[in-house]
């Protein structure tokens, strides 16, 4: 019954969003605030409905309802209650179901808290909202439905891929679809302003909150990933340029200047045009990221091929939205009228450089993710790019990106002040040189370029810092500093923590690639090894019983300088049913660094293979994303910019009831 | 509940139990180490440069593919000959085609790979200039401002009359 429900809830949320895709646009032209309106309320119901459909199918997962195939097919009566409820999402069928529920989510709250909006600005972002929602449930109704039962229903499930089980699966997809999706919103507005043939700064007043929701969101689930991939694939790396990864980083370079372009739209009214572009792209991006991962057509282009009907739909849906979305630009980009002059040195112009330059490495990601998929299609010639092609073309264009970070928030609106802001950053640069000097004397001899990375590292940070000190004049006027501090706008300290964190992941790549320690021995009980000052031994071997895997760990006894600092057990899980294992590796945390070891065979000998590794400074990798998170978190909190309202605070205070 | 091995009766449980364990080998085994550092060194660098044919987008370096074993082991074998990286590479694309490459080379089929990049940028950076120039002419240069409609003249209105104070 629950199942038939969720499918039923599924259809009405269709209905309501193709009623949504049609009268508010009519309502807009007409100027009738009563079809206006429909959008918002058909908006929430629409959410209500998601909302069903998406609880009857983790419900039936929540109480193995092996009735239902997605049920059978991904999970185990076994299985912890956390992995019940992730397991809606480790799938086909269900992540999609997460995909329209953030949409609907998303659509909501446009309409919630879209109030202040121009009636027909709104009644239109939500129409442009709902041809999307309308497009993913006929795409899940008709290809992917996740409700279907089976006739004679199977006793117990077959459980979820062993690697998916882990917290990393309860919170990287549903970060990366909040992301993913969150951009459709300022794909809608993109669009919204096109159908209108106006756009102006309180468009991209209201345009940049939404973006930058969902690039905190984005930010952390790349990030979040990346840490999953690292401790569970065990064998340390945490970037491997790999097709999927690229296909949300895609967005995440044209996102990111997207939120750069818009600062210039709202602050100076120039960059219209390509503003507008860039919300497009951003969002086809995010589409085309989906259509990689959910098509099949990665694996291999003749797989996708033997079973098209989904991936045939998502290319449709990709082609429309994308077609239609430049289709209605070109018609309509010209009526946008230019505005706002600036010199090429001045903060629109190092915007401008920063937006270059994402793009270029955004292309550039583009062309090595789809271009072997193309030229097998197309050629049936097959070649491969991976992270040597990346790390040659990609890199190079974040040297000069990352040496222009400091520069841009120091320079004036307009026309700025290359020299004066160059003796701002002064102390940052003389730090950064310092810091070459520093690290190329400690290892005479080693990679040329790694002292560089640290100093362009330690310019980034202190660069920023060095905004914020400039700002508040705690070298001018010591005294006044922490009051001038406190009035600076909060994006000012959004803006230097999201500069900084960049700094900070740079700093955590350069150390963890270049000075990484990597051991790999076979090792008995007793055996002793040496890892990047630490040494390991092996001191035996335990096994447990998880509620659905048996495993076998190995306790490591770690001492540094003779003193023992712990133990570290790494093991290797085999899942019953399916039959497969995983290796856990086991993380050791000193200070930014980690120790980090993993399991390999165990010889009939009674020796064991092992993988250890030091990587120094390798938190600061993911801690550097969080910081600028934390720093796009800034930035919303800033009266100005809030999600919902310009609102002046008085009048809030004046709401308030008498006590 | 873990318990800790002791007894050696034990191991050989234990030992069956891991054995009869679907093999999650590890990337690079310890017995395929080269004895010369320096030696073992160029292996792993080739070795981030190949790919692992039958796996998705990994190298050789990173898989624990049976396959990527076989071409880590041929890579070292060829190095223990005394071939070149360069020759080493030429070997394996001789053998397996440019596919094993992770790094393509720069050839006409892969013209529009290697070319992409650099024209983006270059052309990016043509076009913000002709647009600056363009821009810096005078006249045209004060926008345009679209009337406000009567519903915007209304709103406008009431948001003067109460001095933006909303409702």
């Amino acid at each position: 019954m629950m199942p038939e429900a969720g499918h039923y809830a599924l259809v009405l949320a269709l209905v309501l969003a193709l009623v949504q895709a049609v009268v508010p646009i009519i309502g807009a032209r007409r100027r009738d605030p009563a079809l206006m309106n429909v959008a918002a309320s058909t908006a929430s119901a629409q959410f209500m409905f998601a909302l069903i459909s998406f609880g009857a199918l983790t419900a039936s997962h929540m109480v193995s309802d092996f009735s239902v195939a997605n049920v059978f097919e991904n999970s185990h009566s076994l299985k912890p209650m956390l992995y019940k409820i992730t397991g809606v999402w480790g799938n086909h069928e269900g992540s999609m179901m997460l995909w329209v529920f953030i949409l609907a989510l998303f659509g909501a709250l446009v309409a919630v808290f879209g109030g202040n909006l121009p009636a027909t600005l709104r009644a239109n972002v939500l129409a442009a909202q709902a041809w999307i929602a309308a497009a993913f449930y006929l795409f899940i109704l008709t290809t992917s439905n996740p409700f279907l039962r089976i006739a004679n229903p199977p006793v117990e499930g077959r459980d979820l891929n062993p690697v998916l089980q882990d917290i990393g699966l309860a919170l990287h997809p549903p970060l990366l679809y909040l992301g993913y999706v969150g951009f459709s919103i300022s794909f809608s507005f993109a669009v919204a302003a096109l159908i209108e043939g106006r756009i102006d700064a309180a468009w991209a007043r209201w345009v940049r909150p939404w973006t930058l929701v969902a690039w905190i969101f984005l930010t952390l689930g790349i990030a979040m990933g990346s840490y999953w991939a690292y401790y569970e694939l065990g064998w340390g790396g945490w970037w491997f340029w790999d097709p999927v990864e690229n296909a949300s980083l895609m967005p995440w370079l044209s996102g990111t200047a997207l939120l750069h372009s818009a600062l210039v739209m709202e602050k100076r009214n120039a960059l219209k045009i390509w503003t507008i572009l860039l919300a497009i792209l951003t969002f086809s991006l995010s589409l085309l990221g989906t259509f990689l991962v959910r098509s099949g057509v990665l694996t291999s282009v003749h797989a996708f091929a033997t079973d098209p009907a989904r991936g045939v739909f998502i290319l449709a849906i990709l082609i429309f939205f994308i077609g239609g979305g430049f289709a209605l630009y070109a018609w309509r980009a010209g009526s946008l009228k230019q505005g706002g002059l600036f010199a090429p040195v001045s903060r629109e112009g190092a915007l401008v450089l920063n937006n270059l330059l994402l793009t270029t490495a955004c292309a550039t990601v583009f062309v090595g993710t789809l271009y072997p998929l193309a030229l097998e299609a197309l050629a049936a010639d097959k070649i491969s790019v991976g992270a040597p092609f990346f790390n040659l073309t990609f890199g190079p264009l974040f040297v000069p990106l990352l040496i222009a970070v400091p520069f841009g928030p120091l320079l004036a609106w307009k026309r700025g002040d290359l020299l004066g802001a160059s003796q701002r950053l002064i102390a940052a640069g003389l730090l950064a040189l310092a810091g070459v000097a520093l690290v190329m004397a400690w290892s005479w001899g080693g990679p040329a370029l790694a002292p560089f990375g640290v100093g362009l590292a330690i310019f980034v940070i202190v660069g920023a810092v060095s905004d914020l000190v400039e700002r508040c004049g705690l070298i001018r006027k010591p005294a006044l500093a922490l009051k001038r501090a406190r009035g600076l706008p909060a994006s000012t300290w959004g803006t230097a923590f999201a500069h900084a964190g960049l700094g900070l992941t740079l700093l955590g790549i350069v150390c963890e690639t270049t000075w990484s320690d990597e051991r790999i021995a076979t090792m008995r009980a007793g055996d002793q090894t040496m890892v990047g000052g630490y040494s390991v031994r092996l001191d035996g071997f335990a096994q447990r019983h998880g509620p659905n895997y048996r495993e076998v760990t190995a306790q490591f006894a770690v001492a540094r300088n003779g003193a023992a600092i712990g133990v570290m057990e790494p093991s290797k899980r085999n899942f019953v049913t399916r039959g497969s294992a995983t290796t856990e590796a086991a993380l050791m945390t000193r200070g930014f660094s980690q120790l980090y070891i993993s399991l390999g065979d165990l010889s009939a000998d009674g020796t064991i293979a092992v993988r250890l590794y030091h990587k120094p400074l390798v938190l600061l990798i993911w801690l550097g994303t969080v910081v600028m998170v934390f720093g796009g978190g800034l930035s919303l909190m800033d009266r100005r910019l809030r999600v919902g309202a310009p609102r002046p605070a008085r009048s809030a205070k004046a709401l308030q009831p008498a006590e | 509940m873990p318990f800790v091995i002791s007894a050696g009766w034990f191991r050989a449980a234990l030992l069956a139990a891991m054995l009869a364990m679907p093999a999650v080998a590890l990337a690079v085994q310890p017995d395929e180490i080269m004895k010369d550092p320096a030696q073992e060194a160029r292996a792993r660098n080739l070795s981030r440069e190949l790919r692992c044919m039958v796996c998705q987008n990994q190298s050789i370096d990173d898989s624990d593919a049976p396959l990527a074993r076989d071409l880590r082991l041929l890579v070292r074998e060829r190095i223990g000959a005394g071939d070149s990286d360069g020759q080493v590479i030429n070997f394996l694309v001789a053998r397996y085609g440019e596919f094993v490459l992770l790094k393509p080379r720069f050839e006409l089929h892969t013209l529009l790979l290697w070319g992409v990049p650099p024209a983006v940028l270059v052309l990016g950076a043509l076009a913000l200039w002709v647009n600056a120039r363009r821009r810096r002419a005078p006249a045209s240069s004060v926008p345009e401002i679209a009337p406000l409609s009567a519903e915007e003249q209304r709103r406008l209105r009431r948001l003067i009359s109460d001095d933006g104070r909303g409702k």
